[in-house]
């Protein structure tokens, strides 16, 4: 009835076994269009599950324009609304095609992105570059300077890199990365500052060595200097290459991949495939810059929830002291308490990243969607929040919950699929 | 207008000023404040909001921006002060407990791998399944929860029976064990008499009189009110009988139940004189006359008590324990004030009370009764204020003093009413202070019947020992000053309200007669229940919170179990979950 397996709990102790043997190296920076070929035509990626123009938040549909500016297929914004309400421009899912994005998620042919190779599997993920704070194109702002920085991106940050890292030769080891990162106060999503200084701590010998300009190189890394969640793309690459090689063992109640699109929450688990499982967008609680609050924040979006499916991010609150207080106004004991109620749905610790404000317990390791639906425990994602209104950019940063209702369509889905129970009758 | 503070080199990490900054725009007089380090991006959002000031211009990364929009100048240097007092005393004080805490049985039992014993407080239609994922965990349980259906008692007992495990209720309110208080339980000095009863406040009642006397308590086990029931059979009490006889500390053993079904009955007395122990047995509303071979008949819960301590001290037992001790109070009533109310919040004690004063009114009670009346007869009343009926979306009358204080008004307008006769029960998990909050309705009735030119006397007893975190010596003082008569047992006060009113109760005098022969048992004992009486429990708590308390402080061990239902209670969830295991 599993394959190969003899229980779910096998199946699902394969699959998690993958994500711990999993070798993810970073490989290059490319333009997207390179690697990604559904992006050679007027397409774009976007965050979540599949969504239309007209269910997008306004951040995601400024995105959108920004991108449409960025590509040169419009001349001005209303020009580019006009396009992408009259359905001229393709969207598809970043999920689909081996990327995974930030907040909006919108990618299109030329925006440079990482490349993270799972050595273990053998398989890519790609993800766009961070941008920083303030305006910029993930919340959805479109401005001038937001498609300059994008042009800079293309122009002089990805093959900088790119020539950096083929300097290096064979990729620089991420999980390494990230087992010190995690023991320097990171959980790669909410914080990724220890992540991003090793990160420029790696590349910056390599950056020296290449022939690029001395100006572009200064500015290259002021960037990285600056841009304290540079490696929060990187994680997302990395938890999607890892993952992805994890969900081909199509058996069992793991879940595979977390995302939404400020509509839709959805959700896989290994046994369905790329079946997505979907239910309405929480919106994310937290703290505030002010003059915002919390009737302003952007229903819940980003790809980036596949942090947390790999196991860190929210799941692994405990490891980041510095954030913990987003949960609520506690302290550690509520991180304690946040990521030991995340291990009542999780099957197992990851023994790759250990963390020492746990007692060394490895971070979490495969959510159950059984375990979710059993104990009614939602995954908890960090996470930052949007201005409902594109353009406005950050207003604040919190923590969402994952939908229980998600987890529970996809095993009613699976026990379906294998036949131990029928089909729910809507009435 | 705006006031612009730049504390240079003073970095603070985000998360920290943004929660500073809500704590500052609380403050009485400040129209808008955020404090920021004044880095590139941040001053764009400071722009953003309008708070944008010249002095921001020259603030560097490391510099802390404060920017204060207020009407009054003299608020800066009161937002300065809070600033500084925040940032000095950022720890976060949280009470540590010490104990676990879980949502999910594999997590107890990783939490605790050794435990042996899970209490269950979940809501009665729950109860079952979980009880039997504890005894599938080679767990003993104490099911606190009502409402669980006989047959799924009797499945979950004997599951249990054959495991070698113990079943203590449902329906059971206390137990101790090893010295461990469970549930609503007292505390008391350990000593080598083994309670084990099919009744909370009657296994409350034994055992703190029998600490009042001086001597202790090896485990009380309590059975829940059905185990004598002929559909259960006695299996938790036939067990426990058994365990308490083979522990070797234990030298007496001590029986409290209501009358069970006769052939019940007849195996569990079987047993009783089988044992090399002696045994003293009270059938709550029966009146033996005789004591039998071994086994010893008490009439009242004192008198079990009393009986028992005897015989641990190797004292000849008397033929009755039953003499009304103490003055009887003088008393100046209304030609009209005949009667007592008993108004009570155990009910095993409000039961024993009924049964006393029947007795002493030649009334036969042995009829049905009213919903919620134990005795109403003549202007006699006993209730049981913790009765279902009463406690529909209330709080037990053990923890909340409403209920009692509307029928004690409800008592004094009886113009036949003389005495009010009422229990104080103390332990883990009843009120912290009981008498001081029955206090206030006493004197209000007092000082309102003295107005009327006539007397109302409050009667009562305080269930409990000088070692339950509520204190014995303090509640009864607080009691007696505000006027009401303390007796030390039940039965005192009961006697001692009769004889007010001029009525005595027939005492029974008792002599040993020789029973008939039974064959000394072959008596086995699991090794499960044998390690559950020799060392203290190790505890999942499934529910109330409140039980951890009692155990953490009597040195055991336990993990609280936030228990939710399975899948919210979803029933198509709940039958995927069971097909995808």
């Amino acid at each position: 009835m599993y394959g190969q397996f003899k229980t779910i709990d096998e199946a699902n102790r394969a699959v998690i076994d993958k994500v711990v043997s999993g070798a993810p190296f970073l490989v290059d920076v490319v333009p997207a269009k390179s690697v990604i070929k559904e992006l050679n035509g007027k397409v774009l990626l976007h965050a979540g599950p599949p969504i239309k123009w007209e269910n997008m938040t306004s951040p995601m549909q400024g995105s959108c324009v920004g991108a449409t500016l960025f590509e040169g297929w419009a001349s001005n914004a209303d020009e580019a609304f006009k396009m992408l309400e009259n359905g001229e421009i393709e969207f598809i899912p970043c999920h689909h095609v081996n990327a995974v994005g930030p907040m909006g998620g919108i990618t299109s042919g030329n925006m440079p992105v990482l490349v993270v190779e799972n050595r273990d599997g053998g398989n890519q993920a790609y993800c766009t570059l961070n941008e920083g704070i303030g305006a910029v194109l993930r919340f959805g702002a479109y401005s001038e300077e937001v498609i300059n920085r994008l042009g800079w991106f293309r122009d002089v940050l990805g093959p900088t890199l790119s020539k950096a890292l083929q300097v290096k030769g064979d990729g620089l080891n991420v999980n390494v990365a990230i087992a010190k990162a995690i023991t320097m106060g990171d959980e790669f999503h909410q914080r990724n500052i220890a992540g991003s200084l090793i990160f420029l701590k790696d590349i910056v010998p390599y950056i020296l060595q290449t022939d690029v300009d001395d100006k572009d190189k200064q500015d290259v890394i002021q960037f990285l200097a600056d841009t304290d969640q540079f490696f929060l793309n990187i994680a997302m690459a990395t938890s999607k290459a890892i993952m992805d090689t994890a969900r081909e063992i199509q058996h069992g109640t793991v879940v595979t991949a977390m995302c939404r699109n400020g509509h839709e929450f959805g959700i896989r688990i290994a046994g369905m495939g790329d079946q997505w499982f979907t239910a309405p967008v929480n919106t994310p609680q937290g703290l505030f810059f002010t003059g915002y609050d919390q009737d302003m924040a952007c229903p819940d979006m980003g790809d980036s929830a596949i942090t947390e499916t790999f196991g860190v991010g929210g799941m692994a609150m405990i490891a980041a002291p510095g954030v913990t207080r987003f949960v609520g106004a506690g302290g550690m004991d509520d991180a304690v308490t946040t990521s030991n109620d995340m291990m009542e749905i999780c099957i197992d610790h990851n023994p790759n990243y250990s963390i020492p404000t746990w007692d060394f317990k490895g971070s979490c390791l495969g959510i159950d969607a059984r375990k979710v639906v059993e104990t009614g425990i939602e995954p908890v994602i960090n996470t930052g929040i949007a201005h409902k209104e594109a353009g406005v950019g950050q207003i604040g940063a919190g923590t969402v919950r994952a939908p229980l209702a998600c987890f529970e369509k996809a095993i009613d889905a699976y026990a379906v699929k294998l036949g131990l129970i029928e089909p729910e009758v809507n009435e | 207008m705006l006031y612009t503070i730049v504390k240079q080199n003073s970095y603070q990490d985000s998360v920290n000023l943004m929660l500073l900054t809500n704590k500052i725009s609380t403050m009485e007089g400040i129209n808008k404040v955020q404090i920021m380090m004044g880095t590139p991006a941040n001053k764009d959002i400071l722009k953003a909001a309008d708070l944008y000031t010249e002095e921001l211009e020259g603030a560097a990364s490391n510099d802390m921006c404060i920017v204060v929009d207020t009407d009054s100048d003299e608020k800066i240097q009161e937002v300065l002060e809070e600033v500084d007092n925040y940032l000095s005393n950022q720890a976060i004080s949280g009470s540590k407990e010490t104990f676990e805490t879980v949502r999910s049985w594999d997590k107890a039992t990783t939490a605790l791998p050794d435990a042996n014993l899970a209490i269950i407080s979940t809501p009665g239609q729950y109860a079952a399944e979980e009880a039997e994922k504890a005894i599938d965990r080679d767990m003993h349980v104490l099911i606190f929860s009502d409402n669980v259906s006989i047959e799924d008692e009797r499945r979950i007992k004997e599951k249990a029976h054959e495991k070698g495990l113990l079943v203590m209720g449902p329906d059971c309110g206390t137990a101790v064990v090893s010295g461990v208080p469970l549930a609503f339980a007292n505390v008391m000095k350990t000593g080598k008499i083994g309670v084990i009863g099919a009744s909370g406040t009657g296994i409350q009642e034994v055992t703190t009189e029998i600490d009042r006397l001086g001597a202790g308590v090896s485990h009380a086990i309590g059975t829940g009110g059905r185990d004598l029931n002929d559909k259960i059979g006695a299996i938790t009490m036939l067990d426990g009988i058994k365990a308490l006889a083979q522990h070797s500390q234990t030298e007496v053993i001590t029986l409290i139940s209501k009358p069970p079904a006769k052939e019940v009955r007849d195996e569990v007395v079987n047993l009783l004189q089988s044992l090399s122990k002696p045994v003293v047995a009270i059938f709550l509303g029966e009146e033996p006359h005789n004591h039998e071979g071994n086994v010893y008949y008490a009439n009242t819960l004192e008198e079990t008590a009393a009986i028992a301590v005897d015989l641990v001290k190797g004292n000849t037992i008397k033929p009755n324990y039953n003499t009304l001790q103490g003055e009887v109070p003088a008393v100046e009533l209304k030609p009209e004030q005949k009667t007592i109310k008993g108004l009570y919040s155990g009910g095993t004690l409000g039961y024993e009370a009924a049964t006393l004063i029947s007795r002493g009114i030649n009334y036969d009670n042995t009829g049905e009764h009213e919903e919620g009346y134990l005795l109403n007869a003549n202007g006699f009343e006993v209730i049981d204020l913790g009765d279902d009926i009463y406690t529909q979306g209330k709080p037990h009358p053990m923890i909340d003093p409403e209920t009692r204080v509307q029928y004690f008004q409800k008592a004094a307008q009886d113009e036949s009413t003389a005495i009010i006769l009422f229990d104080v029960v103390l332990g883990y998990g009843s009120h912290e202070d009981m008498a001081g909050a029955l206090i206030p309705g006493i004197e209000k009735i007092q000082k309102e019947a003295q107005a009327n030119g006539k007397n109302i006397y409050f009667l009562a007893t305080v269930c409990g020992t000088d070692q339950d975190p509520q204190g014995i010596d303090e509640q009864k003082a607080k009691l007696e000053k505000a006027g009401v008569i303390l007796r030390d047992s039940n039965n005192q006060a009961v006697l001692t309200a009769l004889a007010m009113l001029d009525i005595q109760i027939e005492e029974v005098q008792k002599e040993v007669v020789a029973a008939k022969e039974t064959a000394t048992a072959e008596i086995t004992v699991s090794e499960a229940i044998e390690k559950l009486l020799t060392e203290k429990p190790s505890v999942v708590n499934v529910g109330l919170k409140k039980f951890t308390e009692a155990i953490t402080a009597n040195g055991g061990r336990v993990v609280q179990y936030d228990w939710r239902p399975v899948a919210g209670g979803n029933p198509r969830m709940r039958k995927i979950l069971s097909v995808l295991r």
